[in-house]
C-alpha cells in the first residue's frame, strides 16, 4: 500500500521543494525625494517605476517576485542619501538599488556599492563623471553633454551665429554650457555672454534682461525642471525677447513634457534637444503615453523622468528574469552592459564601456496640435553616446 | 544710450513689480510681530492659501480675475481669525522660541496637506486676456499684467495707509502698537484689535499671493522658501510699521533686480550685504522704533 | 535670578540620571548593531543642538545660522583631509578652529545687535557664507559636493568601516568631550555671568560685567562646538553636501532644540533623538506625508507641552 502512494508523495515533495528553492523576492532599494521643495521630480520618475511595475508584473516568472523599498533622501543630501544607501545595503539586504535625481547624492552613494558589490542603476542623475565613479554603476537616464552637445553643432549649422548662454549654476547647469559652449564654437559660432545665475533666483528678469541688451540670435538656457522651467518662459516672452526675435533653445529640461500645459503659449517655438518627447511617434511611445493617461489622468503627460524610470524598470526585470531571481552583482553588470531595448524613447542602449546610456537625441520644437501643446520631434540624431566621455577617452 | 534706458527701464519696472508683491505679503506681518509681538512665521502660508484659491477658483471654475481675489482676501482672512481666537490667542505669552516651533509645524502641515491635494507642481496662472500681453506706453513695450500689478498695488496701498491714518480702527491699531497697556488703560479691546489686525494681514497676505502669483510661484514649498524674504523685509522695514516695509520692499526689490542685472555672477550677495548693512546702521528697522 | 539649570550643574557631583545617555549610548553599540550609522548621524546632530544650547539657550543670542559654523567644520575637515592630512583627530580640531575664526569674525558684528535685527543678520552671514561656498567650487566640489575623502584608521588602528561601527564609537567619545566641556563651562561662573546677561543685560552691565566679551566667547565656542559636528559628518560620511551649511539645517537644529527643552543641555539629546527617529520612522511608513505628522507633533508640543520634551517630562514628575 505505502509503495502505490510513493512517487506521488516524492514527486508532490519534490515540486514543494523546487517551488520553495524558487520562490524568490529581489529587494530592490529606491531612493528617490517625496517631499520638500523638489517633490515634483521624484513624482514623475515614481510614476514610472509604478506603471512598469503594473504593466510587466505578469512577465515574471512564477515564484519570482521583486520587492521596491522607498527611501526619501528629500533633495540634495548626500550624507541623507548615503545613509539610507547604508541602511538599505546593511540593514534591508537590498540586492540592487535604483532610483536618486541628484548628482551629490550619487556620488556619495558610489563609494558604497563599490565597497558592497550592490548594482546601482541610476535613474536620472546626469552629471558626466557619475558613472566613472564605480564600476557597480549603470546609467539609463542621459547626460547633459548628449543633449547639449548636438544642440550646440545643431545651432552652428543652422544659422545661428552668436548665442548668449543662461544657464543655472549648479552641476547640470553647468555641464549644460560647457557641452553647448564646446559644440558651438569647435562649429565656428560665437558666444555671445554667459552667465550662470543663483539656483535660488525666483526671479529671472534681470539675467534675461542682459542677455536681450547683448542682442544676440539665441538664448541657450538651462534651468531645473518643473518650476523653475515654466517661470524662465514667462519671463523670456515679459521682457520682449520673443518679440525681438531672438529664439530659445536648450536641453530637452526648459520644456519637459508634464510643465508644457501650464506654460502656455508663450512657449511656442521654442527648439530643445532631448531624448524623450511625449509626442514621440512611436509604437511603444503610444503604448506608454496611453497606459500613463490611463493610470494618472487624460490630462497628465509622462516626462522624461517617467519614461527613463520606466526603462529602469525594464532593465532591473530583464537582469531579474535573466538570472532568476538569483542576483550575482558581476552577473548582473554584465547583463546590464550591452543591454539593448526598445523603450518609449526609441531604441536605447547601455554601453559595454562605459555603462552609460546610449539613445536617439531628437530635435524638437514646441507646437501647438490638436490645440494641446507638445515637443514635435524634427529630427533624429541616432545613438548617442555620451560626447564627454568620447572626447575625455584619450585621458 | 537707448539699450540702457531700455534696460533701465525695463529693471526699475519689473524689479517695482516684484517689491509691490513683497509688501502686499509682508505688510501683515509686520503688523503681527509689531502689535502682538508674535513671531508669525508661518505668514507665508496664508500667501500660499491666497494663491492656491485664487488660482484654482480661476482654473477649475472660471471665476473672474477679481472676484477671485476678492475671494481668497475673505476667505483666508475669515480663517485666519478662527486660527486667531482659537490656537494663535493661547500663545501670546509664550516664548518667541515657542512660537517660532509652532509656526514652523503648521508650514510643515500646510506643505503636506497642499501636496496631496494639488500635486508639487507649481499651478499655472493664466490672468485675464485684458491684462495679458505687451502694453504700448508709446517709447517701449511693457508686459501689461505687470503694469497692472503696480497699478493695483499703489491703490491697495493708498487704501491701506489712509485706513490706518484716517478710521478708528487705525487709530486703535497705531495706539496699540505705540503702547499697549496704555491703550487697554484707555479702554481700547486689545483682544478684538488683534483677531482684526491679523484677519487684515493674514487676507493682504492672501490677495498678495494671489496677485503675485506670476512673481512668487504657488506650490506647496511656497511658505518655507519666501520666508526669507518676508522676514527680510519686515526686519529692515521695522516692526509694526506699515510705511517702513514698503521702503525696505522697495530698496531690496529693486536692488536686487538691478544688481542681478549689473552684476549677474554676485547678484544674489547684494540684497544680504544690503540687509547686513541696512540693520547695523538701524537696527530696530528703517522706521522702526528701538 | 540664579537659572535653575546652572543651579543644578553647579552641585559637585553629576546627577545619576546624567548618566542615562551614556548608558544608552553604549548600549546602543551592541543593542542596534546594525543601525550605527544612523546612531552616529543622532550623535553628531546632538553635538550640533548642545552648540545651540549654548548659544541660544544659555547666551540668548537669537540666531537662525549656526549652520554656518557647521558647514564651516565640515569643509574644513574634508579639504584638509584631502590637500594636507587624512588623520581624523587633527582634521577635527582644523574644523574647530575654522568654525571658530568664523564664529569670533561674525559675532564681532551681530553682537551689536538683539532680537530681529540680530536674527536677520546671523541668516545674512549664514547664506553669504553658503554662497561663497558654492561659488569656489573649486575647492569646495560646489553643488556637486565634495568627494574622495578618505580618512585614515583612528590611532592608526581603528578603521572607519561600512557598517559604521568605528564612526560611532569616535562620535560618541567625541560627544562625550563635548559635552563635558559644556558642562564645566556653564557651571563656572562664566556660565552663571551668560545667564545674568541673558536675563538681564542693564544689570550685568551695571555690575562691571563684560557682557560684550562673554558673550562673544560663548558664540565662538559655541561655532567651535558646531564646527567639530560638522567634521565629525565630514569623516563618518566621507562626503560633504552643500546642505550642510543651509538655511534648512539652520532651521532644523532650532526646532530639534526648542523641541527637546531649550537651555538644559539634556533637551538637545532627546530632541535629536526623538526628532530624528520620529521622522526616519514616519519617512518609511509614509514617504509623501511624513511631515505632516511631524508638524502636527511640534503644534501639539507648543500647545500641550510647553518646554518641549523636558518640560513635559518636568510636569509628569509633578514639578
Amino acid at each position: 500500500m505505502r509503495k502505490r502512494y510513493f512517487m506521488p508523495a516524492l514527486l508532490a515533495a519534490m515540486a514543494l521543494t523546487c517551488s520553495l528553492a524558487f520562490a524568490q523576492t529581489v529587494k530592490v532599494g529606491v531612493i528617490n525625494t517625496y517631499t520638500g521643495p523638489l517633490a515634483a521630480a521624484g513624482d514623475q520618475m515614481q510614476r514610472g517605476i509604478d506603471l512598469y511595475m503594473k504593466l510587466h508584473q505578469k512577465d515574471l516568472p512564477p515564484g519570482i517576485s521583486i520587492e521596491l523599498i522607498k527611501r526619501d533622501d528629500t533633495g540634495p543630501n548626500p550624507e541623507v542619501a548615503k545613509r539610507l544607501a547604508q541602511e538599505l545595503i546593511t540593514r534591508d539586504k537590498v540586492q540592487l538599488l535604483t532610483g536618486v535625481i541628484w548628482t551629490p547624492n550619487a556620488l556619495a552613494i558610489a563609494p558604497l556599492v563599490t565597497e558592497a558589490k550592490v548594482p546601482f542603476i541610476i535613474m536620472n542623475a546626469g552629471t558626466a563623471i557619475i558613472t566613472t565613479k564605480s564600476p557597480y554603476i549603470a546609467r539609463v537616464s542621459f547626460t547633459l553633454w548628449q543633449s547639449s552637445y548636438p544642440l550646440g553643432s545643431w545651432a552652428a549649422k543652422n544659422g545661428l551665429k552668436n548665442v548668449y548662454t543662461l544657464v543655472s549654476d549648479y552641476g547640470p547647469g553647468i555641464d549644460a554650457e560647457a557641452a553647448f559652449t564646446k559644440a558651438f564654437t569647435d562649429g565656428g559660432g560665437k558666444i555671445a555672454g554667459s552667465v550662470r545665475m543663483p539656483v535660488t533666483a525666483p526671479d529671472f528678469v534681470p539675467f534675461l534682461q542682459r542677455a536681450k541688451d547683448a542682442k544676440p540670435d539665441a538664448v541657450f538656457c538651462f534651468v531645473p525642471a518643473a518650476k523653475a522651467a515654466t517661470a524662465f518662459m514667462k519671463a523670456f516672452d515679459d521682457l520682449g525677447l520673443r518679440g525681438a526675435g531672438i529664439k530659445l533653445i536648450g536641453p530637452g529640461d526648459i520644456t519637459t513634457d508634464e510643465e508644457l500645459p501650464g506654460m502656455g503659449d508663450v512657449a511656442i517655438g521654442t527648439i530643445t534637444m532631448h531624448h524623450y518627447s511625449a509626442a514621440g511617434d512611436r509604437p511603444a511611445n503610444k503604448a506608454f503615453v496611453a497606459a500613463y493617461k490611463a493610470e494618472y489622468g487624460a490630462k497628465d503627460e509622462p516626462s522624461f523622468l517617467a519614461a527613463d524610470s520606466y526603462d529602469g524598470m525594464a532593465a532591473i526585470f530583464h537582469v531579474v528574469i535573466a538570472q532568476h531571481g538569483n542576483i550575482d552583482p558581476d552577473k548582473t553588470m554584465d547583463l546590464l552592459k550591452g543591454w539593448k531595448y526598445d523603450s518609449p524613447r526609441g531604441p536605447i542602449m547601455i554601453d559595454p564601456e562605459t555603462r552609460d546610456i546610449v539613445q536617439n537625441e531628437y530635435l524638437r520644437r514646441v507646437e501647438k496640435v490638436n490645440g494641446q501643446l507638445q515637443n514635435t520631434e524634427i529630427e533624429t540624431i541616432p545613438m548617442v553616446k555620451d560626447p564627454w566621455k568620447e572626447l575625455n577617452k584619450t585621458k | 544710450m537707448e539699450t540702457v534706458l531700455d534696460a533701465l527701464v525695463s529693471i526699475l519696472f519689473l524689479g517695482l513689480g516684484f517689491a509691490m508683491v513683497l509688501y502686499i505679503v509682508s505688510v501683515g506681518l509686520s503688523l503681527t510681530m509689531g502689535l502682538m509681538g508674535f513671531v508669525n512665521l508661518a505668514h507665508g502660508a496664508f500667501a500660499m492659501a491666497g494663491g492656491y484659491i485664487a488660482v484654482t477658483l480661476m482654473n477649475a471654475y472660471q471665476v473672474p480675475f477679481g472676484l477671485a481675489l476678492a475671494a481668497a482676501f475673505v476667505v483666508v482672512g475669515l480663517v485666519s481669525a478662527v486660527l486667531e481666537r482659537t490656537l494663535y490667542a493661547r500663545l501670546y505669552g509664550v516664548g518667541e522660541l515657542e512660537q517660532v516651533l509652532f509656526t514652523i509645524g503648521l508650514i510643515f502641515m500646510a506643505e503636506a496637506i497642499l501636496r496631496k491635494a494639488f500635486g508639487p507642481l507649481p499651478l499655472p496662472m493664466h490672468p485675464p486676456a485684458i491684462l495679458s500681453g505687451q502694453l504700448n506706453l508709446g517709447f517701449r513695450t511693457v508686459p501689461a499684467y505687470r503694469a497692472f500689478l503696480i497699478v493695483v498695488s499703489f491703490v491697495l496701498i493708498l487704501a491701506l495707509w489712509l485706513g490706518i491714518d484716517r478710521t478708528n480702527f487705525g487709530a486703535r491699531l497705531r495706539a496699540a502698537v505705540d503702547n499697549r497697556r496704555m491703550a487697554e488703560a484707555i479702554g481700547i479691546d486689545t483682544s478684538l484689535l488683534f483677531t482684526m489686525t491679523f484677519a487684515l494681514g493674514s487676507g493682504l497676505a492672501a490677495l498678495g499671493g494671489g496677485l503675485g502669483a506670476d512673481i512668487l510661484a504657488i506650490y506647496p514649498g511656497y511658505a518655507v522658501e519666501y520666508l526669507v524674504y518676508f522676514l527680510m523685509v519686515v526686519a529692515v522695514g521695522g516692526l509694526g510699521s506699515i510705511r517702513g516695509p514698503f521702503v525696505a520692499a522697495l530698496v531690496l526689490g529693486i536692488g536686487d533686480t538691478a544688481c542681478k542685472y549689473l552684476v549677474p555672477e554676485f547678484g544674489a550677495f547684494f540684497v544680504y550685504i544690503v540687509m547686513i548693512g541696512l540693520l547695523i546702521w538701524r537696527p530696530a528697522g528703517l522706521f522702526g522704533r528701538a | 535670578m540664579t537659572d535653575p539649570v546652572i543651579a543644578a550643574l553647579r552641585q559637585s557631583r553629576p546627577r545619576w540620571i546624567e548618566t542615562i545617555p551614556w548608558i544608552v549610548g553604549v548600549g546602543g553599540y551592541f543593542v542596534f548593531p546594525d543601525q550605527l550609522p544612523f546612531a552616529s548621524q543622532i550623535l553628531i546632530t546632538i553635538l550640533f543642538a548642545l552648540s545651540l544650547d549654548l548659544v541660544l539657550g544659555f547666551a540668548g543670542i537669537i540666531t537662525l545660522g549656526q549652520a554656518a559654523f557647521y558647514g564651516t567644520g565640515a569643509y574644513a575637515a574634508g579639504i584638509y583631509a584631502i590637500h594636507v592630512s587624512q588623520e581624523p583627530l587633527s582634521g577635527l580640531l582644523v574644523a574647530a578652529a575654522s568654525a571658530a575664526l568664523v564664529g569670533a569674525a561674525t559675532g564681532l558684528i551681530i553682537l551689536r545687535t538683539h532680537g530681529l535685527a540680530q536674527l536677520m543678520l546671523t541668516l545674512a552671514f549664514a547664506t553669504l557664507l553658503a554662497e561663497a561656498a558654492n561659488k569656489a567650487s573649486f575647492i569646495t566640489g560646489g553643488n556637486d559636493g565634495l568627494q574622495g575623502i578618505a580618512i585614515d584608521p583612528i590611532g592608526g588602528r581603528f578603521a572607519f568601516d561600512m557598517f559604521g561601527r568605528t564612526g560611532y564609537v569616535y562620535c560618541l567619545i567625541v560627544l562625550f568631550f563635548g559635552w563635558l566641556l559644556l558642562r564645566v563651562l556653564l557651571a563656572s561662573p562664566f556660565g552663571q555671568s551668560l545667564v545674568g546677561i541673558r536675563e538681564n543685560v542693564t544689570r550685568m552691565q551695571a555690575i562691571g560685567a563684560p557682557v560684550g566679551g562673554r558673550l562673544l566667547i560663548a558664540y565662538t565656542i559655541g561655532a567651535a562646538l558646531a564646527g567639530v559636528a560638522g567634521g565629525l559628518l565630514t569623516q563618518t560620511t566621507q562626503f560633504v553636501g552643500q546642505s550642510v551649511m543651509s538655511f534648512e539645517r539652520s532651521g532644523e537644529i532650532v526646532i530639534i532644540l526648542v523641541f527637546g527643552g531649550i537651555g538644559r543641555i539634556y533637551g538637545a539629546f532627546i530632541g535629536a533623538a526623538v526628532y530624528m527617529i520620529a521622522q526616519d520612522q514616519l519617512a518609511k511608513s509614509e514617504p509623501e506625508f511624513w511631515n505632516f505628522w511631524i508638524g502636527l507633533i511640534l503644534v501639539l508640543t507648543v500647545l500641550f507641552a510647553r518646554g518641549g520634551i523636558l518640560g513635559l517630562i518636568d510636569r509628569l514628575r509633578g514639578r
